[in-house]
């Protein structure tokens, strides 16, 4: 049985060898490219892990094709061992090899699990930026609490600053995600969720709702700009200087239901605004609700 | 549907108005105006043959497990071909969404990969797995049919009635557009304020009922009815892993039925389990729906391993390498598969302690798995392999599977997880894992088991097509899934802005085409089959060299399955009595016959199933006079049911003499003996 | 060794299948008897119950201090008539108990009475149900007002529908004994509905304890 006709599959070869290269310079920056700590620690335990797996799994599937073309019916070189179907040596090894694999991924898993834990504060000598986060539908309200200003759609941060977000959301649940900078979280009604992140180097990095929220769930895309201390404390300036105040009414009008919101800022916040949706756990109210969302 | 429009409600129709039906939308009056004329030219064509008495007597009202078996695979086909199209326009919608909305807008795409995952997982891996453990295990264990087969025509009937509510969504009202898994708060009726997760709850509920009975019917039939002399250490591998499967149906569907009961009550009754207000818990929902999620998967996955450990050993001409260290690994995978549910949610922040346990657990439910494709390899190991369709299916799954479990492994790393979670990388390791794992296992158990079923083979050319056109298609479509995730692509995307990833989901939609062909090769494979079946008839009824009970009927099984249940006397139970009869180059003693009772044919199944149907469609769209109705009629149905004074039929000994007869002949035929030897 | 006398009746009859033969393990004995088989399968449906019935009390647990500023359990259950539906229930399996010796020694008078005790026992416990939802939801405190409540209601009443449909099977089997006599399949039948309303029994226990009583300490 003829498995590769190899007068007629090679016209495939070349094109299908110039498609790697191709595809690899159409690469975004993501999960591999991390430009902070947090990022970078996630993506050692991610090689890591998926290192030590190669070990076995490559050999295994070496094993797999090596077996099955050796073993052939038509081989007659090939040994045929028809009762052998027993043996408590190869059994031990069957179950201990991937055991000893499972105990040190799960070391790995178990120590990554903590040093890696979103709402674990970052070690730094820098005092960490808050920043609290309300996911609407469908854009993110970023509240700046120490520095009374609020934006939406973007997060600006000094360089090298821990970031310690606390999360919540005014609607169903979302997922807070920079993919450059770290773990992600889940955003939920009731709930105060954290997560620390730091860019180390200068940059702007891309963010998302990372759960399914809706139609207008594509366009929840946010920028993390990083910047220098001292832009950093000029932006906050210009926030201050211009722009609406994030009252009670401010903050009813973003219930409302909007897509692909450009950033924007606010010059004042309302103090224990984010721990009022908190505590509002997500409860709109209902009289100007028509489907439960805000028209 | 317009959701600014609130729906009329009325007695006697409820929220249904002609406004449930999309008369705007070209894709789904397309779509429903082409299924619905195939339909009624099938029905035209029956009608026109005289099929219908036949079709209601031999196969709708019919309880034989081996029949029940096949409906079963069939609506897996059909299935997976609106799960398929489903797909493609997904595929197709993300290679052109750059930055622009594509052809689909998001009230359609968010639909369809709802419709997708729900679907695929319920209605096509659920149906093709329970459709081949009905039809093999009886057979495997040497009986005549499972425990209770009336209530297997139930079970399978409501899961088509669940079935046929889903696709009932595409064309009167909508489908959910909360994903398959329906977390709240956007599936409450604040967020999602439609019939379309009605659908879903209904359809899931019914179906899951179906499920629920056929776990109970084949826990019941494994462990309380073999033949003489198959104590549990001489079952076929294929048994085991239905009894591990059947075992946590019965121990999870139950979950699903409680935790879907209470969003329902959410949504009807105003109840607060899940809802943002006054004191609900989305994050309950989240837990309770992944202890039966997780259980779920390994519902379909244990089977296709069952499936593999025959099919490998059959074509590599050995047992099964290391018997009962499978035993042990698949209930370990049964016990540890309830331990585990967290990872499917590692970033609702549970904490490190926590995700950290169950990140262990995770790893540790590898060992049993690992083992088992080990033993494989080691049933491979001094073969002599056949490679025909069933075994490349096998070794394509061994190569795959292990490539989308590695993934899943990852996974399991909680800081891996927090880059990783949900995005298309996560996507692509459960395709992997059910594309190559339970789907090929369909294929594989389909096509080594089909001409038991039918009595003649599959063509061999249009199978390896399939597999090639599969397995190709299958990495060109998912390999750049677990790139683009890498790239921080997140999943249920209708539109994005990042230009390097168009691409990427430019191949991936080949991948598409590849597949397509494959499924295109399948039906021609059994079309060319049809015709050519004297050809591939299989007269003897073991046209593998097969070392289970099943081969050692005719092709097709009588209805009796057996005219004497066997006597087993060790694993392997007919190749022992076939390498004997080898031997001695003369068939076994001819057996006492004696007369046997058979279940008659019931339409209880299909009946149940109908009112369950207008149950179902009432209560979605709130036409209550037809729930009470519905119920009234399903718990009639019951009684009538029960009322029978004739439940059996007898098959005398000289019938059953007669036929066996025939199948000793076959029998001789394959082991090349002369007519006398037959006795 | 093996006593061929062990496990029989009297009169010889192997009422609990023990075999002829000691030696011959049951798992190798072939198919087990009709009635085995339906008694098996109903307690595998059985125990799927129980698991239906945990992931509410699961629910319940979850949910026992969500009263979002509403009634909770210590204003709202009236424990004499919780103790007073836990007598009726309980007296009730006592008499499923009696019709199940009925129906053993044949007897259709006393099986037919001993059901219809059940039935108003059983009857007797919803119409007690009954009242105390509708006077919860009369006070404001149904199962709308907050997720406690929720719990609460879905878990009672979750059990209290499965009496009712316990009562309708019971009325059933009683028809159908009355019709048909003491058939073996009808047999099979009414002792799978006595384990289910044993059951019922076993879940009430469960619920008076977790709900009841431990709700009104807190």
């Amino acid at each position: 049985m003829k498995v590769f006709d190899s007068r007629r599959d090679y016209r495939w070869v070349a094109p299908s060898l110039l498609l790697p290269p191709l595809l690899l310079g159409a690469c975004s920056p993501g999960v591999l490219d991390p430009a902070g700590p947090v990022a970078a620690g996630d993506r050692i335990v991610l090689l890591n892990a998926l290192t030590i797996m190669l070990g076995i799994v490559v050999p295994t599937i070496l094993a797999t094709l090596v077996f099955a073309w050796w073993f052939r019916a038509g081989n007659s070189k090939a040994t045929y061992r028809p009762s052998w179907a027993y043996s408590g040596r190869l059994e031990l090894l069957v179950w201990s090899i991937p055991a000893l694999v499972v105990i040190f991924l799960g070391g790995i898993a178990w120590i990554g699990s903590h040093d890696l834990d979103p709402s674990r504060p970052l070690a730094s000598k820098v005092a960490p930026l808050r920043v609290d986060v309300v996911a609407l539908d469908w854009k993110w309200l970023f509240i700046y609490p120490d520095q009374g200003i609020a934006s939406i759609n973007r997060v600006v941060a000094p360089v090298g600053t821990p970031i310690a977000f606390h999360i919540t959301s005014a609607t169903v649940m979302n997922s807070l995600f920079v993919p450059q900078l770290g773990g992600q979280i889940y955003a939920m009604a009731g709930m105060e969720t954290k997560l620390h992140l730091q860019a180390d180097r200068p940059g702007s990095y891309r963010g998302i709702s990372a759960h399914y929220s809706g139609k207008g769930f594509p366009g929840m895309v946010f920028r993390v700009d990083a910047v220098s201390p001292q832009q950093f404390a000029g932006w906050v300036g210009q926030a201050k200087a211009a722009g609406p105040v994030l009252d009670r009414a401010g903050y009813l009008a973003l219930l409302k239901e909007s897509q692909n919101v450009p950033p924007s800022t606010y010059r004042a916040v309302l103090p224990g605004l984010f721990d009022a949706v908190v505590r509002d756990s997500g409860t709109v109210s209902a009289k100007s609700a028509k489907d439960g969302r805000q028209q | 549907m317009n959701p600014d429009v609130a729906p009329q409600t009325s007695f006697l129709f409820g929220k249904l108005g002609w406004n449930a039906i999309p008369f705007d939308e070209p894709l789904p009056m397309v779509a429903s105006g082409v299924v619905a004329t195939a339909i009624l030219g099938v029905l035209i064509w029956t009608w026109r043959r005289g099929y219908f008495p036949y079709l209601w007597r031999e196969w709708i009202t019919s309880v034989d497990h081996k029949r029940i078996g096949v409906m079963y695979c069939l609506l897996a086909g059909l299935m997976l071909l609106r799960g398929f199209s489903d797909a493609i326009m997904m595929r197709s919608q993300q290679a052109i969404a750059y930055a622009n909305n594509g052809y689909l807008p998001s009230d359609h795409y968010d639909q369809i990969f709802s419709a997708h995952g729900t679907i695929m997982i319920f209605f096509v891996a659920m149906t093709f797995m329970i459709g081949l453990m009905n039809f093999v295990v009886p057979l495997q264990l040497g009986v005549r049919d499972v425990a209770f087969p009336t209530l297997n025509s139930v079970s399978f009937w409501l899961t088509a009635s669940g079935a046929l509510l889903i696709n009932v969504s595409l064309v009167v009202g909508e489908f959910a557009k909360t994903g398959w898994v329906v977390y709240p708060p956007l599936s409450e009726l604040r967020f999602s304020p439609g019939v379309g997760v009605d659908y879903y709850l209904w359809a899931i509920q019914i179906s899951g009922v179906g499920t629920l009975l056929s776990g109970v019917n084949l826990v019941t039939t494994i462990l309380k009815m073999r033949a003489p002399g198959m104590g549990y250490t001489r079952m076929p591998m294929f048994c085991w892993t239905a009894l591990a499967s059947n075992l946590l149906i019965v121990a999870a569907f139950p979950i699903l039925t409680t935790t879907l009961a209470m969003l329902t009550l959410d949504r009807y009754l105003g109840f607060h389990f899940f809802t943002n207000e006054l004191g609900g818990n989305a994050m309950m929902f989240v837990n309770l729906i992944w202890a039966w999620g997780h259980p779920e998967v390994y519902i379909l996955i244990l089977p296709a391993f069952g499936v593999f450990s025959e099919v490998v050993s059959t074509f590599s001409g050995k047992p099964l390498f290391g018997y009962r260290s499978m035993i042990l690994a698949t209930m370990a995978i049964c016990i540890l598969s309830f331990m585990v549910w967290l990872h499917h949610f590692f970033t609702m922040g549970a904490g490190a302690d926590v995700n950290g346990f169950f990140g262990v657990t995770t790893m540790i439910i590898a060992v049993p798995t690992g083992v088992k494709v080990f033993n494989w390899l080691f049933t491979m190991y001094g073969g002599r392999i056949r490679f025909t369709t069933p075994m490349l299916w096998s070794v394509g799954f061994m190569v795959t599977f292990v490539i989308g479990g590695m993934t899943g492994v990852l996974l399991a790393v909680p800081p891996a997880d927090f880059v990783l979670h949900n995005s298309v990388f996560l996507v692509a390791h459960f395709h992997n894992v059910i594309i190559g794992g339970v789907l090929f296992g369909a294929f594989a158990g389909l096509t080594y088991w089909w001409p038991k079923a039918f009595g003649f083979q599959l063509d061999e050319k249009w199978g390896k097509r399939a597999f090639w056109l599969w397995i190709t298609g299958f990495y060109v479509a998912f390999m750049p899934l677990y790139v683009l995730g890498l790239m921080g692509m997140t999943r249920r995307l209708q539109r994005y802005d990042v230009p390097e990833w168009q691409p990427w989901l430019l191949v991936a939609a080949v991948g598409v085409v590849l597949i397509a062909g494959g499924i295109a090769s399948q039906i021609a494979q059994i079309v060319v089959s049809i015709r050519n079946r004297k050809q591939l008839a299989d007269v003897t009824g073991d046209p593998w060299d097969g070392r289970t009970l099943e081969w050692i009927t005719t092709s097709p099984p009588p209805a009796f399955n057996f005219a004497v249940l066997p006597d087993v006397e060790g694993e392997e139970a007919y190749w022992n009595v076939k390498s004997l009869a080898r031997e001695r180059q003369r068939l076994s003693e001819l057996p006492d016959y004696a007369d046997i009772e058979m279940p008659k044919n019931s339409p209880t199944g299909v009946v149940c199933a109908f009112f369950a149907t207008a149950m179902g469609f009432a209560l979605i769209w709130h036409i209550w006079w037809l729930v009470a109705l519905g119920f009234v009629g399903a718990w009639a149905t019951f009684v009538i049911f029960a009322w029978r004074d004739d439940p059996e039929y007898e098959i005398h000994a000289r019938d059953l003499e007669a036929h066996d007869r025939e199948r000793r002949q076959a029998k001789a035929k394959l082991l090349g003996l002369r007519e006398g030897d037959v006795a | 060794m093996s006593n061929p006398a062990a496990g029989k009746t009297s009169d010889g009859e192997d009422p609990h299948n023990l075999g002829h033969d000691d030696d011959v393990p049951i798992s190798e004995q072939g198919p087990a008897p009709k009635r085995i088989v339906v008694a098996y399968g109903f307690w595998i449906f059985l125990l799927s119950d129980f698991i239906l019935f945990s992931g509410f009390f699961a629910g319940y647990a979850v949910l026992s201090g969500a009263t979002a500023g509403g009634p909770s359990g210590r204003e709202l259950f009236e424990l004499p008539l919780v103790a007073v539906e836990t007598a009726l229930l309980l007296v009730s399996s006592f008499t499923c108990g009696l019709a199940g010796i009925a129906l053993t020694v044949r007897n259709m008078r006393w099986f037919q009475s001993t059901m219809a005790a059940t039935f108003v026992l059983g009857a007797g416990f919803l119409a007690l149900e009954a009242y105390e939802f509708t006077h919860l939801i009369g006070e404001g405190a149904g199962p709308g007002r907050s997720a406690f409540l929720s719990a609460f209601f879905a878990l009672v009443g979750c059990h209290g529908l499965h009496v009712l449909l316990g009562l309708v099977w019971l009325t059933t089997m009683m028809a159908q004994v009355g019709a048909k006599g003491f058939r073996d399949d009808i047999e099979r039948r009414v002792q799978c509905f006595a384990l289910f309303w044993h059951a019922l029994d076993i879940i009430w226990v469960a619920v008076f304890t977790m709900v009841y009583l431990l709700g009104s300490g807190t």
